[in-house]
């Protein structure tokens, strides 16, 4: 039988090549997931219980994954893109990469700002923008009242940031739209003035902070928790800016199905699986974040999403994120 | 007819050598091609602004001082390890070379959590501001220290294979032992030393771990950040592509250095160890010496792992790595080890034996991927992978293919380093004897190569399992590695749980690499006196004592 002689032949090949073959699977979905995974593998293998189907999830850099699905194009393997910033889903917006969603997962989210105005991403997490102080050096009175102040020279030498973590560059987008292009330059050349130390992500910026190299870091909320659960006594508080400030931004992990998915379906229930309660209340008790939907509970004594939420600011407008590096080239943040 | 079947072995030998070549320059085409889908005039812009300038100078400034430093650092340890009674000597043949175990992602933050300011050291002595370790000096200090041992794994193989008589005429016709290292060691030593130092100076252009955690701006971590921010491909490429001419630029800088370099035995005399240099007093220094350099390089990062570790343990973190990581990074790493050696082999051979303009393309072709960012190989391959190759892309075979591209050099030079000490009418007596080419090959020329192949594949084995980016972008999906783990827990902030597989990553990269290193010295330390037999006879006479005693 040359046929089926052809077939182990090919079926050797294959798995010579491939040892964990993959593709041509029809019942299983492929995430690109830019969260870790620590935290998002129990919440897969939560969903592909739940949906009856094998999740495969590859893990990276949120922007390692964007580039990943781009160089795919329509050869892409993906189903899902799970991303730690709304700047990412934006430039996949922009692109037409993502699917429409049906208005029954879109709903479900809390606030429509937390959707993208096409529809075609949702917020599954939030994550506010908070600067974390020294509790051995600071109160919190001694912070200004928005965050906009940190250019006062007072605070030269003592602050903390990470110009290449996409949560920052997203803050610094939102700062465009917000306070205008002219104004976040100035900003951000006052700031420099004031000499802020670099550091790779907000655990190096918390590190600095606890251990006095720093005073005060630019971070999102969320990290924190997890170090005062490992050490009470860590000497790291958050503050919140209150509501309007520039300070407050809120920014979602968020995700979408990819326009070249094979299985558009299931891919749109792994979304409505990530908005579901028990996930919602995971993210909340487990990484501090915030949940975007109305039958899930913060953490604590965490504040509750809309309250921190800028009306009517279009998260889509964070995908301008080569503005952003450009302008922090510019004023030599990067 | 024995002649066209040579000429017909040695095009063999090219075109295998040229396929290989071909295969490893992939990544530099597709740059070519997105830098020209950019456009001139917008690549122009990028190449020639003041910022990319800037960063051309400090890239190569950082390489230069780097490539310096571990040769200066090497070259004495070399010696102490190799021809002094240094008290320890075979222990600190092992623990200098460990340090090529650490990543630098790793060896820098723990760098940074000893020596930053506020750190461990400067608690320790009370001082609230100590020089900061951030920028140039901290991305030179982490970089040396984390990958001088590719001089001195390149140096010692060499030394303690040289011919001993030689020195002992120059010393005999009343040359100081400093003018004898000059003049008659180092020459032998020196296509080793900067094979070594060529592996130094292009790690240094293409890490990412060191600058990024130092701060230090450098062609590399402008195109991660690039990357990571802009999205913007096309200058992306650019800097890619100038960082292909430093590669160039380089690499014909090092075959200038080269010239003569057949460091081959002239007769087999030489069955025994050379008289050991008796320290004496020198003892301290050397002792402190290297006590210092271990501490730095070995001690520091492994007690900042193991604190991050203890931390992690305390807030009840699953701190240990599973089997599944532990099994998948060993077998990838020696999968790619392997290949990698086998395919380097016609590229070192075809290097030798048709030197020449052909070759000297052939072998530059063949460094290319391993100067480039691991990202922008792994995206060149995604590339390719998902659009021509479909049924390969995201397999384990082209992992296997893109560390190849990345690591291939470091496979190269070994076997290279290995060829020139191997006598060419050895060869030319097994064929004129009458034994085929193949056999030849086989018989004789492999089991004399082995000590090149054999450290060739550690350092492949070794660099892939540290490897990340080209890991995290073109395994199957859902495999993970050690690296890839340490990676994961460390974005999300979970720094006890990936202490935990850096220190396991460490300790399984340096058994073998210990292993390795014992085997060798006793090899060499201990010459044997076995008579040889039979027809080998003749052969043997000609070659390396310590390698005919492996040779079956």
């Amino acid at each position: 039988m040359p046929r089926s002689r052809s077939h182990i032949l090919i079926g050797m090949t294959t798995l010579a090549v491939s040892l964990a073959a993959c593709g041509g699977d029809d019942n299983s979905l492929t995430l690109y997931s830019g969260r870790g995974e620590d935290l998002v593998q129990p919440v897969v293998d939560l969903c592909s219980e739940q949906l009856g189907v094998e999740i495969k999830t590859r893990y990276g850099d949120s922007a390692e994954m964007l580039l990943l699905l781009q160089e795919e194009g329509g050869n892409t393997p993906a189903d899902v893109y799970f991303s730690q910033g709304a700047g990412f889903l934006g430039v996949l917006s922009a692109d037409n990469a993502l699917l429409p969603l049906d208005e029954s997962v879109t709903s479900t989210v809390s606030d429509p700002n937390l959707v993208s105005p096409k529809n075609d991403w949702v917020g599954i997490s939030g994550r506010a923008r908070t600067v974390a102080y020294n509790t051995n050096v600071l109160n919190e009175g001694d912070l200004p009242d928005s965050f906009v102040e940190f250019t006062d020279p007072k605070w030269s030498g003592r602050i903390g940031w990470a110009p290449t973590n996409a949560s920052f560059q997203d803050h610094i987008t939102a700062l465009r739209g917000l306070l205008g292009e002219d104004a976040t330059r100035t900003w951000l050349t006052e700031i420099v003035a004031n000499d802020p130390v670099s550091y790779d992500g907000n655990t190096a910026i918390l590190e600095g902070v606890a251990s006095g190299e720093i005073d005060v870091g630019f971070v999102n909320h969320y990290y924190l928790y997890r170090l005062l659960a490992e050490d009470p006594n860590y000497p790291v508080a958050n503050h919140f800016f209150s509501e309007g400030d520039p300070g407050a931004l809120v920014n979602v992990a968020g995700a979408g199905v990819v326009t070249h998915s094979q299985h558009p379906e299931a891919a749109e229930q792994l979304l409505t699986c990530l908005l579901s309660a028990e996930v919602q209340n995971y993210f909340a008790s487990t990484n501090y974040e915030l949940p975007v939907t109305d039958d899930a509970t913060p953490w604590a004594d965490l504040p509750r999403l809309n309250s921190l939420i800028l009306p009517n600011f279009d998260l889509n407008l964070l995908s301008d994120l080569q503005g952003t590096v450009d302008l922090l080239v510019e004023v030599g943040a990067l | 007819m024995r002649a066209s079947r040579r000429i017909r072995d040695n095009a063999v030998v090219g075109v295998a050598a040229l396929a290989v070549g071909i295969l490893a320059a992939l990544p530099i085409g597709y740059l070519a091609w997105r830098g020209f889908e950019y456009g001139f005039s917008s690549s122009f812009k990028i190449a020639t602004s003041s910022r990319t300038i800037n960063l051309l100078r400090s890239t190569l400034l950082l390489a230069i001082a780097v490539t310096t430093a571990s040769v200066v650092l090497a070259l004495p340890i070399a010696w102490l390890t190799v021809r002094t009674n240094v008290i320890g000597r075979n222990f600190w043949s092992v623990v200098t070379v460990l340090p090529l175990a650490i990543p630098t992602y790793v060896g820098s933050w723990a760098m940074i959590g000893a020596l930053g300011p506020r750190g461990m050291f400067s608690n320790l002595l009370g001082v609230q501001s100590i020089p900061s370790i951030y920028g140039f000096w901290g991305a030179w200090a982490s970089l040396t220290l984390f990958s001088y041992p590719y001089v001195l794994l390149t140096v010692r193989a060499v030394w303690v294979r040289l011919d001993p008589s030689l020195e002992e005429a120059s010393r005999m016709l009343g040359r100081s032992s400093w003018q004898t290292f000059v003049h008659v060691v180092w020459p032998q030593l020196r296509p080793a030393a900067s094979s070594g130092a060529l592996l130094v100076a292009l790690y240094s252009l293409s890490d990412f771990g060191a600058v990024t955690m130092m701060r230090y701006d450098t062609f590399t971590r402008e195109i991660y950040l690039q990357y990571r921010g802009a999205l913007e491909r096309g200058a992306t490429a650019v800097l890619g592509l100038m960082l292909v001419v430093l590669t160039v630029t380089v690499l014909t800088g090092e075959q200038r250095l080269r010239k003569r370099e057949d460091v081959y035995r002239l007769h087999g005399s030489g069955a025994r160890n050379p008289q050991l240099v008796d320290l004496k007093r020198l003892q301290v220094p050397a002792l402190a010496g290297l006590g210092i350099l271990t501490t730095l390089a070995l001690v520091v990062p492994l007690g900042v792992i193991s604190y991050w570790i203890a931390r992690g343990v305390r807030a009840n973190e699953p701190v240990w790595p599973a089997w599944s990581l532990i099994s998948n990074s060993l077998s990838v790493s020696l999968l790619a080890a392997a290949v990698t050696t086998v395919v380097a082999i016609p590229v070192a051979l075809f290097i030798r034996r048709s030197p020449g303009w052909f070759a000297n393309i052939v072998e530059r072709l063949s460094w290319s991927g391993y100067a480039l960012p691991g990202i922008v190989v792994a995206l060149a391959l995604v590339y390719l992978g998902a659009n021509a190759l479909p049924w390969a892309y995201q397999s384990m075979g082209m992992l296997i293919f893109g560390y190849s591209v990345l690591f291939l050099p470091q496979a190269i030079g070994a076997v290279r380093s290995s060829l020139l000490q191997v006598t060419p009418s050895l060869e030319e007596a097994s064929l004129l004897l009458g034994t085929r080419r193949i056999t030849t090959f086989r018989k004789v020329l492999l089991p004399l190569l082995r000590p090149g192949l054999g450290a060739g594949a550690g350092l492949v084995f070794l660099t892939t399992m540290k490897e990340l980016p080209a890991t995290l972008l073109l395994s199957p999906t859902g495999f993970s590695t050690l690296a890839t783990r340490i990676w994961n827990s460390t974005s999300e902030g979970f720094l006890g749980r990936s202490a935990g597989s850096a220190l396991t990553l460490v300790l399984l990269s340096s058994v073998p690499m210990s292993l390795f290193i014992v085997r060798n010295q006793a090899q060499v330390l201990r010459p044997s006196h076995r008579p040889n037999r039979g027809h080998d006879d003749k052969k043997a006479k000609h070659a390396l004592p310590s390698d005919t005693s492996d040779t079956r």
